[in-house]
Order: C-alpha cells, then structure tokens, then sequence
C-alpha cells in the first residue's frame, strides 16, 4: 500500500503527519522523502546509515567522429540545451531534462546517454522504519528524476507499506510523487489560506484520479471552513490534530509525538485505520 | 563584417538593450558597407530556459564576427568564445550611441562573461 502525504501549502505539517504515523504503525513501513529540494523526515527518524547512491539524469554525450554538424540534435531539444558551433554541437547538461530525443532523432547514431549527477539517495534505518531520502544538489534545477529514482529504489520494492512525504505546492514533482499512490492524505491548516491551498491540492489529486482525505492540522488556529468545504465536497476527515502547544514542543527538537504524548499514539492510529479504508474502498469511506 | 547590437527595435534610433539573451532584436551592422539589417529574436525572448544559448547560436548563424552587448551570461559567452565571435561591453542609451563608441574603438572587449547565470 501506497499513501503519499501532501498539501497544497508549505509548513503545514505534511513531515509531521508522515513520519509520525509511520511511527504509530505497528509494521515495517519506508518512508520516502520526496521533498527533495530540502528533504527533513531524516531529522525526526534519525536512523542509522545502510547506503548511499547517486541519483543521476542521463544527459547526451557526441562521439565527434560520428557526428556531421547537421544540427538535428539542436533543433529536436525543447530545452534549448544544445547549440552547434563550426559543425560540432555543444551541450549543456544543467538545462538538459534527459527526455532522449537528441539521442533518438540523431541520424548518425552518434549520441549516447550518459549519467549526469544531480543528487543522491540515502537509506537509513530506525526500529520499524526505513527512510529513503531523495536530496537534489545545490544549484541543480530537475527534482523529478530525484523522485522518480526514490521512488523505484530497490529497498521500497522490499515494502508492503509505504508512506511518500511530497514537496508542498502541486507542480511536476508533487504530480510525480502522488502518481501511482493507493491514497493521498491532504495535510490543512484551518486557515483562510490553508483552505486556498487545500482546493487546489483536491483538484490535482482528483486529475490524477487516486482517493485523498483530510488530515486538519492544528485544529483550533484559524476558524471552520475546512471542515465546512471537506462536508460540501464529501472528502472524508482522516483525522484532527489540535493546536498543542506541546506538540511544537516536542516537534521543534526532533521529537515523535506519537512517542513523547500517548494520546497522541491513539490519535495517528486513527488515522493509519482510515487511510487504510480510503486506500483500499477506492476513496469512497465516508467519515 | 557583420557587427551585432543588441536592441529593442527596429532602428540605430531604438534603444540599446542590455540583455543578450532575452533581447527583443538583434541590429546587425555591416561596416563594409555602413548598413544594417534586422535580426527578430522573438523566439527566444519568449523561450523559458537557454535563451543565451539559442540567442547565441542565432547570431553566429547569421554570420556576425563581433558582439556588442550589455549583459553576457556564461552559457552564452561559451557559445560566443566557440564561434570565434569578438564580444565587447558597451554602457549606452541608443544602438547609434553604442555604434558610435564601437567605432571610435571605445569599447571594452570582453574575455569572459561578465555577469551570472539565472540558475546560481
């Protein structure tokens, strides 16, 4: 089972939904950290080192014997990433997204594809949990090939049950993590812009045609338009958690509320019960 | 031999546009015979990335030697230093002005580029 966890706003909470429910879950569970421009479940799990690997774009390479200058490459690549100069291209692979054509369309054959780094791959493990963390290097622009790579790393295959934390907005790389996904779980903030944000989210997760819920953060903050749009929408609410001021207590250290408050445990069970029927009823659960 | 201004119309009169990648044409002057004509870069002012790059190639394949411009990014300037193109940095309001300092041998070549890249 698949359960990607997004928003449409940042800072709502989407880390801290992800990894304490997969701290509350009673089975072996990945994590997949796909927010990989500025990756942080590692910061709560804090587990221990088992591999690293480079996560890499494949990106053109031109055997200058083979090649005539005929500039097919240039004119086939939508990314403008390939000029050719006194009859030999040249190629630039920070603008390259790797989609191939150049390769394909090159009459010669004289383009191969080579790896490119652009970021890397982190397992790690912590009691039932296991952490695969996408990172993108600094200065590189292409987060999908990130996720796409965390995504079909071998150690998630090895799970039953995974949970995907997604980059906030509903862009390319939250599309990308939400594809395939039993279920979404929709973090909110009871807020004016969190329900702004929230809509939007729906209606990605709604184009791309898997079950979402509701997970209301910070319950008592703002005021009752979230609940008020989930009823009118008949989204299902997975769950409340409250504005507690202990939980920005244990979650500013890197602490588990599910661990350090015991309520707290029964409220993320609740959750994992209902995402379990969102997932599996092809999002028909009314709660 | 050709000379190309960067520009933001159609005349010597047009404003000369520090941009090269993104500017809206490109005046390409022939001092052999002390006329020029219009280069319409259009496309790559409206491109969403590599508008250096494309800009670039669009003026080597139109058969320029030297460049005349406010701002050259890296990716444009390898393409630039590639082609064997001259580069030089002209500070001026008009193409006419940036003209006048070209010809009177006023201008600063440029060896590199002299401003970042939009991704760093």
């Amino acid at each position: 089972m698949k359960i990607a966890v997004a928003s449409g706003k940042g800072g709502t909470g989407k880390t801290f939904v992800t990894v304490n429910l997969a701290r509350a879950i009673n089975t072996p569970v990945a994590v997949l950290d796909c927010d990989v421009e500025e990756p942080n479940s590692s910061l709560f799990l804090q587990g221990d080192f088992v591999s690293e690997q480079t996560a890499t774009l494949l990106v053109p390479s031109v055997n200058e014997e083979l090649c005539d200058g005929c500039r097919v490459c240039a004119d086939v690549c939508q990314f403008n990433a390939i000029a050719v100069i006194a009859g030999t291209p040249l190629i630039f692979e920070d603008l390259c997204h790797g989609c191939g054509a150049c390769t394909r369309f090159c009459p010669q054959g004289a383009i191969t594809e080579v790896p490119h780094r652009i970021g890397n791959i982190t397992v790690s493990v912590s009691k039932k949990v296991t952490l695969i963390e996408g990172r993108l290097d600094v200065g590189k622009a292409l987060s999908v090939p990130v996720i796409r790579q965390v995504k079909a790393h071998e150690v998630a295959a090895q799970h039953e049950t995974i949970l995907l934390d997604a980059p906030p907005g509903t862009s390319c790389p939250v599309v990308w993590t939400l594809s395939g996904c039993d279920a979404v779980v929709l973090v909110a903030e009871p807020t004016p812009f969190g329900l702004h944000d929230l809509e939007i989210a729906v209606e990605t997760a709604q184009e791309i045609g898997i079950p979402l819920g509701v997970v209301i953060n910070k319950e008592g903050l703002g005021d009752d338009r979230v609940s008020i749009y989930c009823q009118e929408k008949n989204i299902p609410i997975l769950g409340r958690i409250a504005h507690d001021r202990r939980i920005a207590t244990v979650y500013a250290r890197g602490g588990m509320v599910v661990e350090e408050i015991p309520e707290y445990q029964v409220v993320f069970s609740r959750i994992w019960d209902e995402v379990q029927k969102l997932a599996t009823a092809g999002g028909k659960t009314d709660v | 031999m050709k000379v190309a201004f960067t520009a933001a119309g159609d005349t010597l009169e047009a404003p000369f546009d520090n941009r090269f990648g993104r500017a809206e044409k490109f005046i390409i002057y022939d001092t052999d015979t002390d006329t020029f004509t219009v280069l319409d870069n259009a496309q790559n002012l409206q491109a969403p990335q590599g508008a250096g790059i494309q800009s670039a190639q669009h003026i080597v394949n139109s058969g320029v030697k030297e460049l005349v411009t406010g701002n050259l990014g890296p990716k444009a300037a390898q393409v630039i230093f590639a082609a064997g193109i001259s580069a030089y940095h002209a500070n001026a309001e008009t193409v006419a002005e940036a003209l006048a300092m070209y010809k009177s041998k006023a201008l600063k070549p440029l060896r590199d580029a002299n401003v970042e890249g939009h991704w760093v």
